[in-house]
C-alpha cells in the first residue's frame, strides 16, 4: 500500500526529496486508501445521525401512535430532558466512578504487563481480551449471582455487619460495580499501549533522581502514560454513561435506571417513542462529546489518537 | 491514543527496571521483594478478579438445575450431561454460528478498511487528513446505543427499499462500522513506531517499491493487524447492544443469553461460553509458541 505512495511520488515532474511519510504528498494513492473506509463511515455513522436528528425532530399525528410527520419539533428534547433528568444524573454519575474504580484497578496491570511481564506480557494481553468470548452478558448475570443477597460477598459482608442496606444487588453499587468490571479491558488496552512505548530507562532515572517510589510514579510514569489515561479513561466513561445492560440486570426497576434503559424502551416498548428516544439519544451524545471535548482541551493532547 | 515520539520497538523482553539489592536485614529483604513485585502482586489480583465470573459460568455449566440455571442445585450434585448435549438447547447453537459468521466477516472487511485508513493516516499528508482523523475518532466516542439507534432509524426507513432488511447483513454493516475505528487506531499505533530507516535502508539496496512494501513494511506491520483483528473478532462476537437495535429476527449469542435470560438461561449457554474462552486463550498461545519458535 505504501508502494503506492512511491510509484505516485516517483511520477516526472512530482518532486521527491522528503522522508517517506511525506511521499505522494499530492497524489491519489491516500484518496484510494482512505476512500473505502470513509465511505462505510458516512453511510453508516454520519448518514445514521443526520437520519435520527430529523426523527428527534418528529411530531406525532394525535390519535395515531406510531405515526410521525417530518417537524421541526424541538419540543421533544424539552420533554426529554425534563422528564428524564435523573437518568441523566445517574448515568454520568455511574459512568464516573465506574471510570475511577476502573483506573485505581486498570493501572497496576497496564503497568506490570509493559515493565514486568516480559515474554508473559502478550499472554497478559490475551488474559485481559479472553473473558469478552464468554460474554459480557452471561459474565453479568455471573456478577448478579455473586453478588446475590445469599452469595458469598453480601454474606460476608452481612457477617462483618458492612452492610447497612442488607443487599447489593437492585442497588447503585452492584451497577457501578458492574459497569466498572465490563469496561475495564478498554482502560487497561490503551494505558498498557502508552506506557509499552515508554522507555524502562527514563522511569529507572526519575527513580535515581527521586528515590521516592510515589514521586517517581507522580512526576515520570504517570505523565508518560497520559495518553493512554486520557484514552482509557474515555472509552471506559463513553460506553458505560450509554450502557443499560448492567442497569438492567443488577440495578432496580425503579432507583437505578440509566438513560440508556429510556432510550432502549422509547424505541422498543413506547408506541409513539421514537422521537422522544432519538432525542434522548442525542441528547446523551451531545453531553458526551462536550464533556469529551473539554477534557482533552484540559489535558492539551490534541494529537490523541 | 498513541505517543507522539516514534521510536524504534525493541521487540525482546523488557530488562528489569531494578535490580534487587539484598538488603542487611530479611525484614529489608521482604520490603524491596514486595517494592519489585508489588505492580505484579496487584496486576494478577486483577487478572483474576477478570476471571471470578468466568469461573461461576463454568461452574454453573455443572449445575443440574430445575427451571433456571441461577441458583445451584446441591441436591443434585453437579452433572455432565450439559457438557455431553452442548447444543441440546433449541437455538443456542444456531446462535453461536451466526455470531461466528457476523464476527469473522465483519472482521475481514473492517481490518482491510480500517488497515488502509492508518496507512493512509500515518504515511501520508494530503487535504482532509484531520477530518478523517475525526471521521475515525468520533464514532469510538459515541455511545453504542446511539449507534444503534440511528442504525436501525436507517436501516427501517429507506434500506429496505434496497432489499435490505433487518437481519444477518444489517449485523455484519453494524459491526464493520464500529470495528473500523479500532482497526485504525491499533494499526496506526504500529506504524508509527516503525522506523522509516527500515524502508528507506531496503530502498537503497535497490528494492523496488512492491518489494519494499512486501519484504519490510508488511511484516513489519503484521503483528499490529493481526491485533487488530483480533480486538475487531472480540468486539464483534462479544457485541449485544448495537446488534439488538438492528438484527430483527436474527439472533447472536450475546442476544440469545440476553433474551433467554427472563425464562432462564439454558446451561448450554455456560458450556459454550465457557469453550470459547478457552478456544480463545488456546488459540494464541499456540500462535504465540509457534512465533516464539519462528524467532529462534
Amino acid at each position: 500500500m505504501s508502494a503506492l505512495a512511491h510509484v505516485g511520488g516517483g511520477t516526472p515532474g512530482a518532486p521527491d526529496d522528503g522522508p517517506p511519510q511525506e511521499r505522494g504528498g499530492r497524489s491519489w494513492a491516500p484518496y484510494l486508501l482512505l476512500i473505502p473506509g470513509t465511505i462505510w463511515l458516512l453511510v453508516f455513522f454520519v448518514f445514521p445521525l443526520l437520519q435520527l436528528f430529523t426523527v428527534s425532530l418528529q411530531s406525532g399525528f394525535p390519535g395515531f401512535p406510531g405515526y410521525y410527520y417530518r417537524d421541526v419539533n424541538f419540543g421533544n428534547y424539552l420533554d426529554a430532558i425534563t422528564e428524564f433528568a435523573p437518568h441523566f444524573g445517574r448515568s454520568l454519575l455511574y459512568a464516573g466512578l465506574a471510570t475511577f474504580f476502573a483506573f485505581v484497578l486498570a493501572y497496576p496491570l497496564a503497568y506490570a504487563m509493559a515493565f514486568k511481564a516480559g515474554k508473559w506480557r502478550n499472554v497478559m494481553m490475551i488474559c485481559v481480551i479472553a473473558p469478552f468470548f464468554t460474554s459480557f452478558i452471561l459474565r453479568t448475570i455471573a456478577w448478579r449471582q455473586i453478588l446475590a443477597d445469599n452469595g458469598p460477598v453480601a454474606e460476608t459482608l452481612k457477617f462483618l455487619h458492612l452492610l447497612p442496606g442488607g443487599r447489593i444487588t437492585e442497588t447503585w453499587v452492584a451497577v457501578v460495580a458492574g459497569l466498572t468490571y465490563n469496561f475495564l479491558p478498554f482502560m487497561v488496552l490503551p494505558i498498557y499501549a502508552s506506557l509499552e512505548r515508554a522507555d524502562p530507562k527514563v522511569i529507572e532515572a526519575g527513580g535515581d533522581l527521586y528515590a521516592n517510589g510515589l514521586t517517581t510514579f507522580r512526576k515520570v510514569t504517570l505523565p508518560m502514560s497520559l495518553p493512554g489515561v486520557i484514552a482509557g479513561t474515555l472509552l471506559t466513561f463513553i460506553p458505560a454513561a450509554g450502557d443499560y445492560v448492567n442497569a438492567e440486570l443488577l440495578g432496580s426497576d425503579r432507583s437505578t435506571k440509566m438513560v440508556g434503559n429510556v432510550i432502549e424502551s422509547q424505541f422498543f416498548r413506547v408506541l409513539g417513542g421514537f422521537p422522544t428516544a432519538a432525542a434522548l439519544s442525542f441528547t446523551l451524545m451531545a453531553i458526551i462529546l462536550a464533556m469529551v471535548f473539554v477534557y482533552i482541551r484540559k489535558f492539551g493532547t490534541e494529537e490523541l489518537l | 491514543m498513541t505517543a507522539t515520539a516514534s521510536r524504534p520497538r525493541t521487540g525482546g523482553p523488557t530488562p528489569p527496571t531494578r535490580s534487587s539489592v539484598a538488603g542487611p536485614t530479611p525484614l529489608a529483604r521482604v520490603k524491596t521483594w514486595l517494592g519489585t513485585h508489588v505492580s505484579m502482586i496487584a496486576a494478577l489480583a486483577v487478572l483474576v478478579y477478570l476471571f471470578v465470573p468466568v469461573a461461576y459460568t463454568f461452574a454453573f455449566s455443572f449445575n443440574d438445575y430445575r427451571k433456571s440455571n441461577i441458583v445451584w442445585n446441591s441436591a443434585a450434585g453437579p452433572t455432565l450431561k450439559h457438557w455431553k448435549d452442548p447444543c441440546g438447547a433449541p437455538g443456542v447453537c444456531d446462535a453461536l454460528v451466526t455470531s461466528i459468521q457476523v464476527g469473522v466477516i465483519a472482521t475481514v472487511v473492517a481490518t482491510v478498511l480500517g488497515t488502509m485508513l492508518a496507512f493512509a493516516l500515518v504515511r501520508h499528508k494530503f487535504r482532509g487528513r484531520a477530518a478523517s482523523n475525526v471521521l475515525v475518532f468520533v464514532p469510538m466516542a459515541t455511545p453504542e446505543i446511539v449507534l444503534g439507534a440511528s442504525l436501525l432509524t436507517i436501516f427501517v426507513q429507506g434500506f429496505s427499499r434496497f432489499g435490505l432488511k433487518l437481519g444477518f447483513w444489517t449485523i455484519v454493516i453494524a459491526h464493520v462500522m464500529f470495528c473500523i475505528s479500532f482497526v485504525v487506531v491499533t494499526v496506526k499505533a504500529r506504524l508509527q513506531s516503525l522506523d522509516p530507516r527500515l524502508e528507506e535502508a531496503a530502498q537503497d539496496l535497490f528494492a523496488g517499491p512492491g518489494a519494499t512494501f512486501w519484504r519490510v513494511t508488511f511484516p513489519l506491520v503484521l503483528p499490529g493487524v493481526v491485533g487488530a483483528a483480533l480486538l475487531a473478532f472480540s468486539l464483534s462476537f462479544d457485541d449485544f447492544i448495537i446488534t439488538n437495535f438492528v438484527s430483527g429476527d436474527a439472533t447472536t449469542f450475546p442476544k440469545f443469553v440476553y433474551v433467554s435470560y427472563l425464562r432462564g438461561i439454558p446451561a448450554q449457554a455456560n458450556v459454550i461460553g465457557f469453550s470459547m474462552f478457552v478456544i480463545a486463550v488456546l488459540l494464541v498461545v499456540a500462535g504465540q509458541l509457534i512465533g516464539n519458535a519462528r524467532k529462534r
